[in-house]
C-alpha cells in the first residue's frame, strides 16, 4: 500500500509545483499585449491570403492597432466584419467596396484553338514560357491552373482548358492575378455582373483565327448599351472593356454579342 | 465553334529534346535479372518451396499495390516493376520454410505500409522489403527464426554425417564467439576452423544455412557485377558496407589471422552480401551523392557489427540498413555537392 | 603547321547524347537562293531589343541599319538584302516571345542598289576603340547560342586583362555541324579575326578548341594558322557534352574554374564562337555588317539535310523547302540542338543572328516527359556539369519551394539539359530549374520596384 501512496503523493506534489509554477510564469512573465489586437483578429476573417498586404491576419491587427494600417485593406471583410472593426478600434470604418477576381477569357479547349501539344509542367508560367505556350490566342488563359493552385480559398475551377473564378468564395485577396502569367485577371467590384471575356486586343480576322468566342471590335454591345455617352465600355484597340466604374446591368448584352464572349455571372455558378 | 485548323499540331517542351536509354522499369528488371543466379541457387538448395515462397511473396506485393493505387485514386504502378522486385527482396529475406500465409502479409505490409502510405515510389522512407521482414521478425518471431533442417552447413564445416551442431547458422555460432556461451559448446565445435578452405567454400558457394537469398554469396556477386556494369549501381555502398563490416571484425577479433578468418566469416553470412548489394543500395532510401553513399555503406557496416557483437540478435544487416535509412535525408543535407568553381 | 595539343583537363559530369553529326557535317555550306520576304527582329539577341529606324514604305539597301542599339547590352540591326519595308510589326520569335520586326519584301533585282558597307580598316593598323566601335557597329553578337554583343564582351569591366583568347569551336550540341562546317572552309577569315584581336586584346594566348569529333577542321586550322605569330594553338577537347558551355570550356582549355556567378573575364579569359570571330573579320576588313549566318538544317524529318548560308530573318519555312522539304511524321520542330534548343509551334519563324540549328525530329526520335516522381536514382547529380543536386531541386520546385531551391544553388543552373537527358522517370528537371530561375528572377524585379 504503502509505495502506491508515496507514489500517488509524489506525482501529486509534481503537479501541483507545476501548476504553481505556471500560474506564477503566467503573471509576472506574461508578454503584454494590447488585448485589442486579439479581438480584431478574431474578428477578421481569417482567410490569411495576405490580400491586406501583411503576413496574415494576426499582422494585420497588430498594425490596425498599432495604427501603421488603415482599416479597409482587408478584401476579404464584408461590411459587418469591417463595423465590427471599427467599433473595436473606435474608429468609423467603412468597408470597401468588395471586389472579385474575374479570368478575362472564355475560351475553351473547345472554342480556341490550341497550335501545338504542350509537353511539359502543368503550371501557366512554365508553358507560358515554353514557345509562348500552346494556345493560338497569345492572350488567353493556358487552362494550366496556375491561379486555381494559389486561390487560399480553392475559388477557381478549370474546365475544358480555362479557369473560371466562383464568386461566391472569392475574397479578393489578388494571389491569382500575380500568378497569372499573361496577366488576364483581375479584380472587378462584385455588383458587376455583365462581363466582356475577353483579352486580345489584336483586329476581327487576326482573333478569328485562333479563338471562335473572342472580340473582334464590333462595338455592337456598345451601340446596344446607350453608345459611347453611356460609358458603360471602354475599347482598348479592337478589344471591348466594361468600365467598372459604370459598368452596364443589362443581361441582354449577353444574347446579342455576335461572338458570346459577353456573359453573365451566372456563368460561375454553372460554368456554361 | 473553334476554327478550322489547317496544320498538324508539333509537341512543344522545354529543352532537352534527346534522352537517354533506359526507364524506370528498366532499372527494375536489370535489379530483377541480377537476383536471378541467387534465386536459382535458392530453388537448388531449398528445393521448391523456395519459388512457392517466391512466388506468393510477389504476388502479394503486386495486389497490394493494385489495390492501394485504385484506394488512392492514383494512377496504377504496377507497371514499373518495384512491386515485384520488392516482393523478390522480401523472399530473399525469409526462411524456406515459413508458411505462406505469413508471407502475405508481409507483403501487404511491404507495399502497404512502408511504401503506399507515403506516396508509394519515390516517397518512402524506409526500404519496403526490410520494414516487412522487421515486421515479420517481430511478429512471426518463431517462425522467422526456424531454419531448415537440411543440416547441410555440417557438412561443409568437415563434420561426418551424423554429428550436429547446436547453433542452426554460422551466425548465431558467430554470435556465440568469445562469450559465456561458447564455452559451453563441446570442444569439437570450439575448434571450427572458419579459415579451413571447406567453410569458407560453403559460406561463397552456398552450402550453409540461412534466409533463401543469403545463402550462397557468388550468385549475390554476379548479380552486382551485372549491375555494376549496367550502371545501376555504384561500387561505394557496397564497398562502403562490406569493408566496414570486415574492418570491424578484424580489429575486435585481435587483428590477427583468426580474426581475419572471423572477418571473412562475418562477411560471407547473414546476408551482408545481400544486404550490401541489393537492399542498401535501393535509390529511394539511400543518399544520392558519391560522398553520402559511402558515409551511408560505413554507417550501416557498423550498425550490422555493433548488433551483431553488443545487440541480443545474432543477425544485424536488416536492422542497420533500416536505421541508416532514417538517417539518409540527413546524409543527403550534409553531402551536397558544392558547385562548379565554388570555392 | 601549328600545334595541336590535347585537353588536360575534364569537367566533372556531362552525358553523352546521339550526335547524329553524320547527317550534315559532310555537307559543304551552301547559299539560300534570296527569299522573298525577310522578317528581321529587331530582337536578335539577349538584351534590350534594337530601336527600328526605319519605316513602312521606305525602300532600304543591304547593309543598311534598319535598328539601333537601345542601351549596353543591345546590338544593331542591318538590312540583309535590299527591298522595302512592308510594314513594322511585333512578330513571334524561336522563344515565343513577340518583338517589333521588320518585313522586308527584297528586291528581285539585288545589283541595283548598292551595298552599304563601312569603310575596311587595316587590321595591322587600326587602333582598340576604332575596332570595337566597328564590332559594335556591324551588330555583332555571339553567335553560339546566346547571342551576347561581343563589343561588350571584348571590354570587360574586371581589369585582369585578357590572358587568354578561346575560340569556341567545340560544337558540341547534337546534329548540329555549321561551326564544324564554318571552320573548314572560312578558317583564313578566323585566322584574320584572331590576328586582330590580338592585337587589340593585348596579345593574350590563343586557344582554339575543337571536339575530337571534328579532325578535318582541326587540321583546316592547323593548316589556316600556320607561321601565326604568338601563342597559338589548337586545343583537341574529348567528345562530351557539354563541353562548348563557357565555363566548362575554360575549364578543359585551361584548367580555371569560374566562380559561381562570376563571368569569364574574372579568371582572365574571353571566349568567342569561330563564327563571331569571322564575323569580326568581315566587319573590320571589308565593312560587311552582320546580316547572314550558317545554319545546321537537319534531323530525321528533312528530306535533304544541309548548312545553310541564309540572311537573317529567313523563315524556318524557306529553309525547309531548301532542304527539300518536311518528310512525313514530324512531330516536333526545333530551333537550335536538340540539347538545348527551343521547339516552335510552327515554321513562319524567321532566322536571327543566334539561329545554329533547325531540326525536324519525327516520332521515332521524340520522347515525352512525364511528371512522376522522382526515384533518387542520382543519374542527374552524377551528369550535372555546374555540381548541382537536380534531384533536389527539380522536387523542391515541384512542391513550389522556390526558396529552397535558391539555397540549392538554381541560379547556377546552366538549363544545359544533361540531367533530364538520363533521368529514369522521364522528369523534366531542366523545366523544372528554369521554372525557378524565372520566379527567382521575377521576385527579384518586383523587389527592386
Amino acid at each position: 500500500m504503502t509505495p502506491i501512496l508515496t507514489a500517488t503523493l509524489i506525482i501529486a506534489a509534481v503537479g501541483a509545483l507545476a501548476a504553481l509554477a505556471l500560474a506564477v510564469a503566467d503573471k509576472y512573465l506574461a508578454v503584454k499585449e494590447d488585448p485589442r489586437i486579439g479581438l480584431v483578429t478574431a474578428a477578421l476573417p481569417g482567410a490569411n491570403c495576405g490580400g491586406c498586404g501583411f503576413a496574415g491576419c494576426g499582422a494585420y491587427a497588430r498594425a490596425l492597432v498599432d495604427g501603421t494600417a488603415a482599416p479597409g485593406a482587408c478584401t476579404a471583410a464584408d461590411a459587418a466584419c469591417a463595423a465590427e472593426i471599427g467599433r473595436i478600434l473606435g474608429v468609423a470604418a467603412e468597408a470597401t467596396e468588395k471586389r472579385v477576381a474575374l479570368v478575362l477569357c472564355c475560351g475553351t479547349r473547345s472554342e480556341a484553338v490550341r497550335i501545338g501539344d504542350y509537353n511539359g509542367l502543368c503550371d501557366c508560367s512554365a508553358a507560358h514560357a515554353t514557345a509562348g505556350g500552346d494556345k493560338g490566342c497569345r492572350f488567353g488563359c493556358l487552362g494550366y491552373g496556375a491561379c486555381a493552385n494559389v486561390c487560399p480559398r480553392n475559388a477557381i475551377r478549370i474546365e475544358d482548358g480555362l479557369a473560371a473564378v466562383d464568386k461566391r468564395l472569392c475574397i479578393g485577396c489578388g494571389k491569382c492575378v500575380a500568378a497569372c502569367p499573361r496577366k488576364l485577371i483581375r479584380l472587378v467590384p462584385a455588383k458587376a455582373t455583365v462581363h466582356v471575356l475577353c483579352n486580345n486586343p489584336l483586329r476581327g480576322p487576326e482573333v478569328n483565327k485562333v479563338c471562335g468566342v473572342g472580340c473582334m471590335g464590333c462595338h455592337l454591345c456598345e451601340k446596344n448599351a446607350g453608345g459611347k455617352e453611356a460609358g458603360h465600355f471602354a475599347f482598348e484597340g479592337f478589344l471591348a472593356r466594361v468600365n467598372y466604374d459604370n459598368p452596364p446591368t443589362d443581361a441582354q448584352l449577353v444574347a446579342k454579342c455576335p461572338r458570346h464572349c459577353i456573359r453573365e455571372d451566372a456563368h460561375y455558378e454553372t460554368g456554361k | 465553334m473553334l476554327p478550322k485548323q489547317t496544320r498538324t499540331r508539333y509537341i512543344l517542351s522545354s529543352s532537352p529534346h534527346a534522352h537517354a536509354p533506359g526507364s524506370v522499369s528498366g532499372i527494375m528488371l536489370d535489379v530483377i535479372v541480377a537476383l536471378l543466379p541467387a534465386l536459382c541457387c535458392a530453388v537448388h538448395f531449398f528445393g521448391w518451396r523456395a519459388l512457392l515462397l517466391t512466388g506468393t511473396c510477389i504476388a502479394s506485393c503486386l495486389v497490394t499495390e493494385a489495390c492501394c493505387r485504385l484506394a488512392m485514386k492514383r494512377e496504377n504502378t504496377v507497371g514499373d516493376l518495384s512491386a515485384v522486385l520488392t516482393g523478390l527482396l522480401l523472399a530473399f529475406n525469409l526462411p524456406p520454410d515459413l508458411p505462406l500465409w505469413m508471407a502475405v502479409v508481409g507483403g501487404v505490409f511491404a507495399i502497404g505500409v512502408a511504401k503506399q502510405v507515403f506516396g508509394g515510389l519515390g516517397y518512402n522512407p524506409f526500404n519496403p522489403a526490410l520494414a516487412a521482414r522487421a515486421f515479420m521478425l517481430v511478429s512471426f518471431s518463431e517462425a522467422m527464426t526456424a531454419w531448415s533442417s537440411n543440416g547441410l552447413w555440417k557438412a561443409a564445416a568437415g563434420y561426418a554425417a551424423g554429428d550436429a551442431v547446436t547453433t542452426a547458422t554460422p551466425l548465431q555460432y558467430l554470435k556465440s564467439v568469445g562469450t559465456a556461451a561458447w564455452a559451453k559448446l563441446p570442444a569439437a565445435d570450439q575448434a571450427l576452423d572458419f579459415g579451413s578452405v571447406s567453410f569458407l567454400k560453403a559460406a561463397f558457394f552456398g552450402n550453409v544455412n540461412g534466409c533463401l537469398g543469403e545463402v550462397c554469396a557468388l550468385a549475390l556477386l554476379l548479380g552486382a557485377a551485372y549491375l555494376l556494369v549496367r550502371r545501376v549501381i555504384t561500387w561505394h555502398i557496397p564497398v562502403a558496407f562490406i569493408g566496414t563490416v570486415a574492418a570491424f571484425a578484424f580489429f575486435r577479433y585481435g587483428m590477427d589471422l583468426s580474426a581475419l578468418k572471423l572477418a571473412e566469416a562475418h562477411v560471407l553470412s547473414g546476408g551482408v552480401v545481400l544486404g550490401a548489394c541489393f537492399m542498401a543500395t535501393d535509390y529511394v532510401t539511400s543518399p544520392a551523392t558519391a560522398k553520402g553513399k559511402l558515409v551511408f555503406g560505413c554507417g550501416c557496416g557498423l550498425v550490422t557489427m555493433l548488433i551483431r557483437t553488443q545487440g541480443a540478435f545474432p543477425e544485424g544487416v536488416s536492422f542497420a540498413i533500416l536505421v541508416m535509412n532514417a538517417f539518409t535525408p540527413l546524409i543527403s543535407r550534409w553531402t551536397q555537392p558544392k558547385p562548379f568553381g565554388a570555392k | 603547321m601549328m600545334k595541336s595539343i590535347q585537353s588536360m583537363f575534364k569537367f566533372f559530369g556531362g552525358v553523352h547524347p546521339d550526335y547524329n553529326k553524320d547527317l550534315a557535317r559532310d555537307r559543304a555550306i551552301e547559299a539560300i537562293p534570296l527569299p522573298k520576304t525577310l522578317v528581321v527582329s529587331m530582337s536578335q539577341h539577349l538584351g534590350r531589343p534594337a530601336v527600328c529606324c526605319v519605316k513602312p514604305g521606305e525602300h532600304v539597301a543591304r547593309g543598311q541599319l534598319i535598328g539601333t542599339r537601345d542601351g549596353l547590352i543591345s546590338v544593331a540591326v542591318h538590312a540583309p538584302a535590299a527591298g522595302t519595308v512592308k510594314a513594322v510589326e511585333p512578330r513571334p520569335g524561336a522563344a515565343g516571345a513577340w518583338a517589333d520586326a521588320v518585313v522586308l519584301e527584297t528586291d528581285e533585282d539585288q545589283a541595283a542598289t548598292p551595298e552599304v558597307r563601312m569603310p575596311p580598316l587595316d587590321g595591322r593598323a587600326a587602333t582598340r576603340d576604332e575596332v570595337l566601335a566597328r564590332i559594335a557597329d556591324a551588330g555583332i553578337c555571339g553567335m553560339g547560342g546566346a547571342g551576347f554583343p561581343t563589343a561588350v564582351k571584348l571590354t570587360p569591366r574586371v581589369d585582369r586583362g585578357c590572358e587568354i583568347l578561346i575560340l569556341n569551336g567545340a560544337e558540341c550540341e547534337p546534329y548540329l555541324a555549321a561551326d564544324d562546317r564554318v571552320m573548314r572552309e572560312r578558317a583564313d577569315r578566323i585566322r584574320a579575326g584572331v590576328e586582330i584581336l590580338q592585337r587589340i586584346l593585348g596579345g593574350p594566348s590563343v586557344r582554339i578548341a575543337v571536339e575530337a569529333n571534328k579532325p578535318e577542321a582541326i587540321a583546316a586550322l592547323e593548316q589556316a594558322f600556320a607561321g601565326i605569330e604568338g601563342d597559338v594553338a589548337v586545343v583537341v577537347l574529348p567528345v562530351l557534352y557539354p563541353q562548348g558551355s563557357e565555363k566548362h570550356l575554360i575549364y578543359s582549355v585551361t584548367g580555371r574554374s569560374v566562380a559561381p556567378g562570376a563571368l569569364p573575364s574574372s579568371v582572365g579569359c574571353i571566349v568567342e564562337n569561330v563564327a563571331t570571330i569571322a564575323a569580326v573579320a568581315d566587319a573590320v576588313l571589308d565593312g560587311v555588317p552582320l546580316t547572314a549566318r550558317v545554319t545546321t538544317v537537319s534531323g530525321d524529318g528533312i528530306a535533304q539535310p544541309r548548312n545553310v548560308l541564309a540572311p537573317v530573318g529567313t523563315s524556318y519555312a524557306d529553309l525547309v523547302a531548301f532542304c527539300g522539304g518536311e518528310k512525313p511524321g514530324v512531330r516536333k520542330v526545333v530551333s537550335g540542338g536538340t540539347m538545348m534548343g527551343l521547339t516552335v509551334p510552327n515554321l513562319d519563324i524567321p532566322t536571327t543572328k543566334t539561329t545554329s540549328g533547325l531540326l525536324l525530329l519525327t516520332e521515332a526520335r521524340v520522347f515525352q516527359y512525364a511528371s512522376s516522381p522522382c526515384i533518387n536514382c542520382g543519374r542527374c547529380i552524377r551528369a550535372c556539369p555546374m555540381r548541382l543536386n537536380p534531384a533536389a531541386l527539380s522536387r523542391a520546385v515541384e512542391s513550389d519551394d522556390i526558396a529552397a531551391a535558391e539555397a540549392l544553388g538554381v541560379m547556377n543552373c546552366v538549363e544545359c539539359g544533361a540531367c533530364a537527358f538520363g533521368c529514369p522517370a522521364y522528369r523534366s528537371i531542366t523545366h523544372h530549374c528554369r521554372r525557378a530561375k524565372n520566379a527567382i528572377r521575377a521576385r527579384a524585379a518586383a523587389r527592386k520596384n
